[in-house]
């Protein structure tokens, strides 16, 4: 087993589309994802630090209309009715930036750039917790993935631990090492929820070789974080933990807290043997299947050990690797990526895409993403979306699926295709006879459409 | 039911034999015996989303504090009448003939055991998650409860409506539909699409079974199941016709009924609109109204059923005792926990008033709590399960203190 552009083109990216040529080579694939990220550019998405003065009048809005909420009179309406505005700002700004991510995968050569940002941001799952934080979490991707998606995993670890969204989540803004004065005065205390995450879920794994010692430990190390001023993290030294801190058996940091100390201990722990493996794991079972092959796992493994953690070196470990191309399709498109993948099949344009109507992207995308089981950025909670197939494919899920595949395709400003044709080209020549013979039978094209975009084929990859 | 089930059916028994490892997971595929239903009773836990504000469903009007801390949300309707202290909010005439009809209680001063933040997405993960404050998020009380639980099914417990309920979700197999989803085919495409999933068990056993849910609402809606629009357009806006047919809440809570009617004996979904912060009059009513509308729509459709029904409606946290400066009220702790049902011990207000003096709230701000809401659902759980104190504390609720006793609000 070895490469395949039919294979390459949809377990590794986002299927075939109209006029988009399939990967001639891993080698090929490989470099697009070393050359630059032209996607980005091409469909812009907000970093927090471009947000963070959104967020701030968000706040000063707020405050004015409490104000004016205690004191009465007519300022309570115009307050009101001003936030309500910056609101809608914000919805129309969140709305925007999902535009841009599905119309990043619709159309990119490099395809799998986009499957990576999406495995990754699910890794590092952060969820915009209120209505504030909610409006900018598409920012969290843009700022601590596609900048090191080629690059180091330490270095996205770091990106991600740092993150205002992030902080924010899992509370890290509101910890206060036990040791520090404010600890001591009863006004603050430790938070140990990034600290276990981070061990649990972003690098050791939940079997990894730590125990809760360690999780308080390093939940003492890492106090001090908070979302800064200028929409950068901060950090201030009084909430911090007189150390040191001993992390997995190595001591950081002294009796002042310091930044630095931090960030040793998460180069360490994403240095880790067992982060090495949790990774390996969780890469494999996300692109091959639930159930990977040993020999891939522990070929990630020792790639992701033996390059220090070098991204670029675990994806080529993959590529290159037989069980990435097994035949059988194993794993199933999470709901994002079918309807992207669908999008793309059909030659849906970037342009009609941007002018649906907030009506028509509530009832094309958000809506039956809900029902789907994965509602836009809003997982339900820190361990992401899960991988296994049975999952997705349920009653509700399946069914779903194929109330969208039958009436969405309609909705766009796109001529339906010929479905004897489009079941050759959105199946890579890989449809099964009875799909085939569906294709030919249906009664009307929309239907076929329809049951082409439900078949197993399409909905595996 | 109608022919075009059994398809789906018969295709996916003949491939259940050679099963992919990706398969060995699903529930839908997993054997189960038919005969086999966990007893008689029912339980639908309501999620209520916001904070729903306890003092003003149940008013204390006997407390002499209560009028001057509320002076907008503190009336009291004497066609309403709970107990000598309690009266039950204007609006809730509804639930006042359960009250008469013995069928409706209220547990007060209950809440979660999260504290001090008040943050709506951190405590309905808590109320939901059944754990204690700053516990592991990771499944719902209720689903671990259908572990316990012998011979149950995949129908056994379900969820209703578009979101994923967390309070289901885990390690137990339990369905989870929205009757908006129509699944709009003919009958042809319904076969075609049978044919297409015939090599694969996971995508046939879950076709079978939607269609069979979709059925549930089809059968009442539809008279001719080949009576659907051949255009895509129709399709669509067929499908959101339906869709709003069953959308709100009244569909959600009809869907409910005619699953607890079959083989669900668990059952939950959520109402939200409570987060009443600003002109609490007006909108506690609108949500009370939606609240009542269910619980009422679960009573006539369940029929005889009914009698063997217990509703729980729980919320995050309970909200302010002072009313602010726009008439409405904002987070806090203290609420109530509203049990409806035929199998409910009803007329009755379960456990101690904390009192309404500053020095008696929590923070000097909230409703003391009195007892730990996962108490009512523990009695619940006993009472119409027969979970063991040992599931109780072992599984479903694990840093739960079962020593203040559980209220016997089960008959």
């Amino acid at each position: 087993m070895s490469f395949d552009p039919r294979i390459a083109q949809n377990r590794f990216g986002y299927g075939p589309g109209p006029g988009i040529e399939p990967p001639r080579s891993v080698r090929q694939m490989l470099d697009r994802l070393a050359g630059p990220d032209t996607q980005a550019t091409r469909f812009p998405i907000s970093g927090f630090v471009d947000v963070f003065g959104d967020l701030q009048e968000i706040r000063d809005l707020t405050t004015a209309f409490r104000k004016a909420r205690n004191k009465g009179g007519d300022e309570v309406e115009t307050t009101k009715a001003a936030r309500k505005e910056k609101y809608r700002e914000m919805n129309r700004k969140r709305d925007a930036w999902f535009l841009a991510a599905i119309a990043r995968c619709c159309t990119a050569e490099d395809a799998l750039r986009e499957r990576l940002v999406r495995f990754w941001t699910d890794h590092f799952t952060v969820v915009g917790k209120g209505a504030l934080f909610k409006s900018v979490a598409s920012t969290f991707p843009e700022d601590v993935v596609r900048p090191h998606v080629t690059g180091r995993f330490a270095d996205m670890l770091r990106a991600s631990t740092t993150h205002p969204v992030m902080l924010h989540y899992l509370d890290q803004f509101a910890s206060a090492g036990e040791g520090s004065k404010l600890a001591m005065n009863g006004k603050r205390s430790l938070n140990e929820n990034l600290a276990r995450e981070i061990l649990e879920l972003h690098t050791l794994g939940v079997d990894g070789s730590y125990t809760q010692t360690d999780v308080r430990a390093f939940a003492n190390l890492l106090a001090g974080f908070a979302p800064g001023k200028e929409g950068r993290a901060t950090y201030r030294p009084n909430w911090g933990n007189p150390g040191p801190e001993v992390v997995l058996g190595k001591s950081y940091g002294r009796q002042k807290p310091r930044v630095e100390d931090v960030f040793e201990a998460l180069e360490d722990i994403a240095r880790h043997p067992d982060t090495a493996r949790h990774i390996a794991h969780k890469f494999a079972t996300h692109f091959v299947s639930d159930d990977p092959d040993p020999d891939l796992v522990n070929a990630l493994t020792t790639s992701f050990t033996d390059s220090d953690g070098d991204l670029m070196a675990l994806y080529s470990t993959l590529l290159n690797h037989p069980a990435a191309w097994a035949p059988q399709q194993m794993k199933i498109k999470q709901p994002f990526d079918y309807i992207a993948s669908a999008l793309r099949a059909l030659g849906v344009s970037v342009d009609t895409l941007a002018s649906l109507k907030r009506k028509d992207r509530n009832l094309l995308f958000f809506g039956p993403l809900k029902l789907m089981g994965q509602p836009w950025e809003s997982p339900g909670g820190p361990d992401g979306w899960p991988e296994d197939a049975a999952h997705w494919i349920t009653p509700q899920g399946l069914a779903a699926r194929i109330q969208w595949a039958v009436s969405a395709p309609s909705s766009f400003d796109v001529k339906l295709p010929d479905p004897r044709g489009f079941v050759q080209t959105a199946l890579a020549g890989q449809a099964s006879e009875a799909t085939q013979f569906a294709a030919r039978a249906a009664e009307t094209r929309w239907e076929a459409i329809g049951i082409i975009l439900s078949s197993p084929e399409f909905q595996r990859r | 039911m109608t022919k075009h089930n059994t398809l789906p059916r018969r295709s996916f028994l003949k491939n259940a034999g050679v099963l992919g490892c990706s398969l060995a997971a699903s529930p839908l595929v997993t054997p189960v015996s038919l005969a086999a239903t966990p007893g008689d009773h029912r339980l639908v836990v309501i999620v209520l989303r916001g904070g729903m504000d306890g003092l003003d469903l149940v008013r204390p009007v006997g407390d002499p504090l209560f009028a001057g801390l509320r002076p907008n949300l503190s009336s009291a309707d004497p066609k309403l009448p709970l107990t000598d202290f309690h009266a039950l909010h204007p609006a809730a005439d509804k639930l006042h003939d359960l009250w008469t009809a013995g069928e409706l209680a209220f547990g007060q001063a209950v809440s979660t055991p999260y504290r001090n933040k008040r943050s709506h997405f951190d405590g309905q993960d808590i109320l939901e998650a059944g754990v204690g404050a700053g516990g592991a998020i990771r499944d719902g009380w209720l689903n671990r409860l259908v572990q316990t639980m012998p011979d149950t099914q995949l129908r056994t417990a379900l969820a209703v409506g578009r979101e994923d309920l967390l309070i289901l979700s885990g390690g137990a197999a339990t369905s989870g539909w929205s009757p908006d989803v129509t699944l709009p085919l003919s009958e042809a495409s319904r076969l075609l699409m049978a044919r297409v999933y015939d090599g694969d068990p996971l995508f046939s056993a879950a076709l079978g079974e939607a269609m069979d849910l979709t059925d549930v609402l089809r059968s009442g809606l539809q008279p001719n199941a080949d009576d659907v629009p051949d255009d895509p357009d129709d399709i669509m806006s067929d499908a959101m016709m339906m869709a709003k047919e069953h959308r709100g809440t009244r569909g959600i809570a009809s869907f409910t009924a005619e699953m607890l009617r079959q083989d669900t004996r668990i059952a939950s979904f959520s109402i939200g609109g409570w987060d009443t912060h600003v002109a609490q009059t007006l909108n506690f009513k609108r949500a009370l109204s939606t609240l009542q509308d269910a619980i009422i729509t679960l009573k006539a459709e369940l029929g005889p059923i009914w009698a063997k029904t217990t509703v729980l409606a729980m919320t995050e946290f309970g909200r302010t005792v002072r009313q602010n400066g726009s008439k409405g009220t904002d987070h806090g702790t203290g609420g109530a926990v509203i049990m409806a049902g035929g199998a409910v011990r009803g007329r009755k207000i379960y456990g101690d008033w904390p009192g309404l003096a500053e020095e008696d709230l929590y923070n000097r701000r909230d409703l003391m709590p009195t007892a730990d809401i996962r108490l009512y659902a523990a009695a619940a759980m006993r009472g119409l399960f027969h979970a063991t104190p040992s599931e109780i504390e072992n599984t479903v609720f694990p840093d739960l203190d079962l020593s203040p006793g559980l209220p016997s609000f089960i008959a």
